[in-house]
């Protein structure tokens, strides 16, 4: 034994990825959210098809509403982040890149995801 | 077998696949195109963003939107996220079949792999359907 860890410290979040089974686990349960969420996505995107900024605007003003897409929007994009960083993982193999596109991926996510929660808190208050 | 003395059992062996010749199976071509939707609404996110920002800025914003996705290239661009979303929803609920044990079995998994496919195609295009009849603009 070469080092002073533990092998139940090694097994606890500290294998070649650094984390434990935290990553797939989040990926199912952004997964499951997404379900319904989607679902109440689809119908939204229908029934404002056609219809004016008066209508999109009064529909995202609902406190419901505007609760509703906030978790779609949040929990799509951690659900995008988790996505990304897999195909990253997969396909790049230079450290230096990964690190940079890990760093792009989490910033475009968590810029895109203060715009859209921003909009939404607007059109809330106007 | 007796081709090559030195290793008898060279002449037995599987082939690791070929790319150029290998026939994909159905199953392959889901699981990429998982990925590929996944990517695609991924960058879709910054257009989900762009809208409700839009809304945001009232009428000007929302026609500046307009002006853009109700252009060919736009619709093109919304139809596919469109199609990628019910695909990556389908293939979604898949995988958290696969993840509880459920659908592992070859043929079953190619059947609903086609049937996947079809049916994104068909909901995106009832979508569209829809919404161009006129029969979207129910929240109204």
């Amino acid at each position: 034994m070469s080092t002073a860890q533990t092998p139940l410290h090694k097994v606890r979040g500290m294998g070649s990825a650094h984390s434990g089974t935290g990553h797939f686990w989040h990926e199912r349960v952004t997964a499951v959210a997404l379900i319904p969420l989607s679902l109440w996505f689809f119908y939204v995107m229908l029934g404002l098809a056609g219809t004016n900024e008066v209508t999109a605007l009064q529909f995202l003003a609902h406190p419901w509403n505007a609760l509703l897409m906030g978790a779609f929007v949040c929990f799509s994009l951690w659900h995008a982040y988790l996505g990304l960083q897999v195909v990253v993982d997969d396909y790049i193999h230079t450290a230096g890149t990964k690190i940079f596109l890990m760093l792009l991926i989490r910033f475009s996510i968590i810029a895109t995801g203060a715009t859209c929660l921003f909009a939404i808190v607007r059109i809330a208050a106007l | 077998m007796a081709d090559n003395p030195q290793r008898p059992m060279a002449n037995a062996r599987p082939l690791s696949p070929h790319m150029t010749i290998y026939r994909w199976p159905v199953t392959m071509m889901t699981s990429i195109t998982h990925r590929a939707t996944g990517v695609g609404l991924s960058v879709g996110a910054i257009i989900l963003a762009w809208w409700l920002v839009s809304i945001s800025n009232g009428p000007e914003g929302w026609q500046s939107f307009h002006a853009v996705a109700d252009t060919p290239v736009g619709l093109l661009v919304l139809f596919g996220l469109t199609w990628a979303l019910v695909y990556h929803f389908l293939n979604g609920i898949r995988h958290l079949a696969w993840d509880m044990g459920y659908g592992f079995d070859k043929r079953e998994a190619e059947r609903n792999s086609v049937i996947i496919f079809a049916l994104s195609i068909i909901l995106a295009l009832a979508a569209f359907a829809v919404g161009w009849t006129g029969h979207g603009g129910y929240l109204q």
